[in-house]
């Protein structure tokens, strides 16, 4: 294919815990088009901040193999220098935290202007001001003027979080990594902020990287989701046939355990067990098996791959096919 | 009789600026509400940050002094001593934070976080006291070895159920739960939940749950309450609410709730934008001129929303 944006192969990032490597990220694979949102599902731990971290080559100390291809460069085989002048420009990136994302030394106009400096340095001071105030209200401030002198501390986590998505787009970005986004905001701040997302990516067709825990937000958001489990992509498929047709375990397990305004009011299921850490997190076999013992041992693959089950619909590992919860023997005993 | 009976509640906070000390403006967080909570339900406090929700709980627990109202609690008039400013805790409620990462201290051993509701209400002997905190964790689903660890030992969720173990250790009849599962992951969430559901009914505890997650509310809430800048704009049980919305805000917080099918997309878009658009051109008729909303008024059975002025002003 050659219109992709961003095609990531065999991405493995590990950290050193006690003089060993352990894969944060392990063997992945994924790609982004332009004008699509590809959504990253899974809990802390899971590896998708890892992932979004090393596409943006800013793990320092990891160890980082396989290719992520970017406009013709490998952006894993890339110095700090050559980033630099990627990172900003092209790649945009939206963090989880506004407050710890902006300097509190500097006005927020001041930060939106230093990464025009980096990357369009020969603009001239009145034009940046101009641009100042343009990105600002393009990202819904309506006194562009006085928030641009104002503190990040002077403002509120919706008002912070728009100043970062609008550093994000200075240089209109052709890839745009957004870590949990919305997390820490209200419903109808989070509502205005994807919409700011999704009309970004209609006006320059940007391609998105839409990192979350939030499954309304996916539902809202993405065109593809791809769910990560320990450091690896367990399923990946098309926005609709994810939510509609999910069949690894995991994330018919994740949806499963979401309290909505239109479920009765019954027992919520939860998943067994803890995601387990880095360093204790089974490498043999299917990394999902001990949260859910009660599936037999020979479900699983020795060697757990990728099965294509509709065309861009992927699954790892066999488990899939005789999955059941717990409660739900009888129908289990009775279809077989 | 109502176990928690809320009357005209207002908690303002009184800044002063200025060299010269002027008095300002007092911030009204809580400015005028009412509501009760019957034995073994749940009541909801939804709004945005900043709606003066978490001011209404630390004020019932004692945290915040009340600037005017009542608070009954138990038959017995709390008010008084709310008012004086002075911290007087009530060993029939307990409270659950949001986060479980910082609102245990992380010095303590597990033991003295659970036990020290105990030691400040109950003389226990040491053997005594060891005991009840290892039921108690046997209780929360934490093993009972771990009395010796420290909070950074365990998970985000096996930690919020510590916070709920010492919540519960003097078998308090209401437990005000401020957003106790947004900083935890969707199945830890579910466990949580859950967990909070099958204590309710072993104790008999009423919960003040407040959050902003209106999925959440709805699962667990049998009546809630909608804050908007420190006042009500509705209040009804779940059905009522959601079924049959009566403020422009309460709807507005409806339709933000995130889709469930990427096919309801533009459907819910364009009832957004239906929703935005009214908010805007009936402003006046839900908001004063200050921008709040008026007082309530009867709609039907439990419900009741602010009251609708006479447009235009």
């Amino acid at each position: 294919m050659q219109n992709e944006l961003l095609t990531i192969q065999h991405l493995t990032t590990s950290f050193k815990i006690e003089d060993h490597y352990y894969a944060a990220v392990d063997e992945v694979s994924l790609s982004v088009k332009p004008n699509e949102v590809v959504a990253i599902v899974g809990e802390s731990g899971s590896g998708k901040s890892a992932l979004a971290f090393s596409i943006m080559g800013l793990h320092a100390r990891a160890k980082s193999e396989g290719s992520i291809a970017f406009e013709g460069y490998n952006l894993n085989s890339l110095g700090p220098n050559e980033l630099n002048k990627l990172r900003g420009k092209h790649i945009g990136m939206i963090f989880q935290d506004p407050l710890s994302a902006l300097n509190p030394l500097m006005t927020v106009g001041d930060q939106i202007q230093e990464a025009l400096i980096l990357h369009q340095p020969n603009m001239s001071k009145k034009e940046r001001k101009r641009k100042v105030i343009e990105l600002l209200n393009s990202v819904g401030i309506l006194q562009p003027d006085v928030i641009a002198s104002s503190y990040p501390h002077e403002l509120s986590g919706g008002m912070r979080q728009r100043i970062v998505i609008s550093i994000a787009i200075a240089n209109e970005p052709k890839l745009l990594i957004a870590d949990e986004p919305t997390t820490a905001l209200d419903a109808t701040i989070q509502l205005q902020i994807l919409d700011l997302i999704r009309k970004l990516k209609d006006d320059i067709g940007a391609g998105i990287i839409l990192i979350t825990h939030d499954i309304g937000v996916v539902a809202e958001m993405a065109d593809r989701v791809a769910v990560m489990y320990g450091g690896q992509i367990v399923e990946i498929a098309d926005i609709h046939t994810l939510l509609s047709d999910p069949r690894h375990p995991y994330t018919r397990s994740l949806l499963r355990s979401i309290p909505s305004a239109d479920t009765p009011k019954t027992k919520l299921y939860s998943i067994q067990g803890v995601v387990p850490s880095l360093k204790h997190l089974p490498r043999q076999g299917c990394r999902f098996r001990f949260r859910i013992p009660w599936i037999g041992e020979s479900s699983h693959e020795e060697n757990p791959q990728m099965h294509e089950l509709s065309p861009g619909h992927f699954v790892r590992c066999t488990c899939y096919q005789n999955f059941w919860f717990p409660g739900e023997e009888d129908i289990q005993n009775g279809a077989s | 009789m109502a176990l928690l009976d809320i009357k005209d509640l207002k908690v303002h906070f009184y800044g002063r600026s200025g060299l010269l000390s002027r008095k300002k403006k007092p911030f009204k967080a809580v400015d005028g509400i009412s509501f009760c909570i019957e034995e073994g339900q749940t009541y909801g406090l939804v709004g945005e940050s900043g709606s003066g929700k978490t001011t209404t709980g630390r004020a019932i627990i004692g945290l915040n002094p009340l600037t005017s109202g009542n608070i009954t609690f138990n038959g017995r008039d709390l008010t008084m001593e709310r008012r004086r400013g002075k911290i007087t805790f009530d060993r029939n409620i307990g409270m659950i934070f949001q986060d479980p990462y910082s609102s245990l201290n992380p010095k303590k051993r597990v033991l003295d976080i659970v036990a020290e509701p105990l030691r400040n209400f109950e003389r226990l002997s040491p053997k005594k006291e060891l005991a009840k905190v290892q039921q108690l964790l046997a209780q929360v689903g934490i093993s009972a070895d771990s009395i010796y660890k420290y909070p950074h030992e365990f998970s985000g969720g096996q930690r919020q159920r510590i916070g709920i173990a010492r919540a519960i250790a003097l078998k308090p009849k209401l437990i005000i739960a401020d957003e106790p599962v947004s900083a935890l992951d969707l199945s830890v969430q579910a466990q949580v939940l859950n967990f909070m559901k099958d204590i309710q009914k072993e104790l008999n505890l009423s919960y003040l749950f407040i959050s902003h997650d209106l999925g959440i509310i709805k699962h667990m809430c049998d009546q809630i309450g909608i804050m908007y800048r420190g006042r009500y704009v509705e209040q009804g049980s779940s059905d009522e609410l959601f079924s049959n919305p009566q403020h422009i805000y309460t709807k507005r917080l409806l339709s933000a709730i995130p889709v469930k099918e990427p096919a309801e997309r533009e459907k819910r878009a364009r009832e957004r934008e239906a929703i935005a658009e009214e908010f805007q051109t009936s402003y006046h008729r839900y908001f004063d001129q200050e921008g709040l909303a008026y007082p309530l008024q009867h709609i039907a059975g439990t419900h009741y929303a602010a009251a609708q002025g006479t447009g235009g002003r």
